[in-house]
């Protein structure tokens, strides 16, 4: 990059080796954008799961896992889209986050139909988590 | 008729062609459109090419759907990180009934879908003009929250000409 901006000041025209440096510049930034989408997808994946193994009950962990579902899986996709370019298997992973956008849904409002359905009340009203005070005083 | 098996072909090829990778090879691009072929034979066989089996006609108005249901979809999930994370986790699980406006069979899956997408509500039950909502948080349980959702979903498989925004 500073090769580049270096001739644009001295008038001269770019050679090979500045386009080629141009190049490494602009992979080093798709890198980071790569990064960056895979570990914000990630930091929401475990946030999910922290959420299936904290909440109280069956419904509200449904909540957590609508999360892995949704940003956590549409964010680690859009950083392998990025890391792949304008490519046949990006196209590819596009219809699976499409795909995953249109099932996921489906699965969660079938599951926990079924769980209405046969009887499971849901826990209504407010909750805290137990502060560990309370639970050694139990104990 | 003629129309949807039209769009329903090129549907089809466009989405084989972007499976396959191979545009060279004439013994897999005719076994392609033989399995297009077939595939239109046995729906129109079963009279089922119709808006809701061929429904990319409503590509572009879902395409802006989704675009705003993804700026939703990452403030719900914001707020739900934060509840979940924070060390004494308060959340207030509510259930509430909410009037699905959309008419058609499609607006309302597509309503129905949007709730249960953004996360901190999941649609439990869908009868004729209703939807019961488990919401995680309180104030995410507001049906006065929903009608914008509403109204975009019904106008994006094109119920309803344009939505009522309130911006």
């Amino acid at each position: 990059m500073s090769l580049l901006l270096a001739a644009a000041e001295t008038g001269q025209s770019a050679s090979p080796d500045m386009w080629a440096s141009v190049l490494h510049g602009l992979s080093i930034l798709r890198n980071i954008a790569v990064i960056i989408c895979l570990a914000s997808g990630l930091f929401f994946v475990l946030a999910g799961t922290f959420g299936v193994l904290r909440l109280p009950d069956f419904f509200t962990r449904l909540h957590a896992a609508g999360m892995t579902d949704t940003l956590g899986a549409e964010l680690i996709m859009l950083g392998l889209i990025i890391q792949d370019g304008f490519t046949l298997l990006s196209l590819k992973l596009l219809l699976v986050s499409f795909f995953l956008l249109m099932t996921s849904p489906t699965a969660t409002h079938a599951v926990a139909n079924a769980a209405y359905q046969a009887g499971l009340k849901p826990l209504i009203g407010r909750y805290k988590a137990p502060s560990p005070t309370d639970i050694k005083e139990e104990a | 008729m003629f129309r949807y098996s039209l769009i329903l072909a090129i549907a089809l090829a466009l989405y084989w062609l972007s499976l396959s990778g191979y545009y060279d090879n004439g013994l897999l691009l005719t076994l392609g459109a033989i399995s297009i072929a077939l595939v239109l034979f046995l729906c129109s066989r079963m009279k089922i090419l119709d808006d809701e089996t061929v429904p990319y006609l409503h590509t572009p108005k879902a395409l802006s759907y989704f675009s705003w249901l993804f700026k939703e979809i990452v403030k719900a999930n914001l707020q739900v990180v934060k509840a979940v994370l924070s060390p004494d986790m308060e959340v207030s699980p509510t259930m509430v009934k909410i009037p699905s406006s959309p008419n058609t069979e499609m607006g309302k899956t597509m309503f129905g879908n949007s709730i249960t997408l953004t996360p901190g509500t999941v649609s439990v039950e869908m009868s004729e003009d209703e939807i019961l909502v488990h919401a995680l948080l309180e104030d995410m349980s507001d049906p006065a929250g929903f009608t914008e959702m509403a109204d975009r979903s019904a106008w994006s498989v094109g119920e309803i000409q344009s939505p009522k925004l309130e911006e």
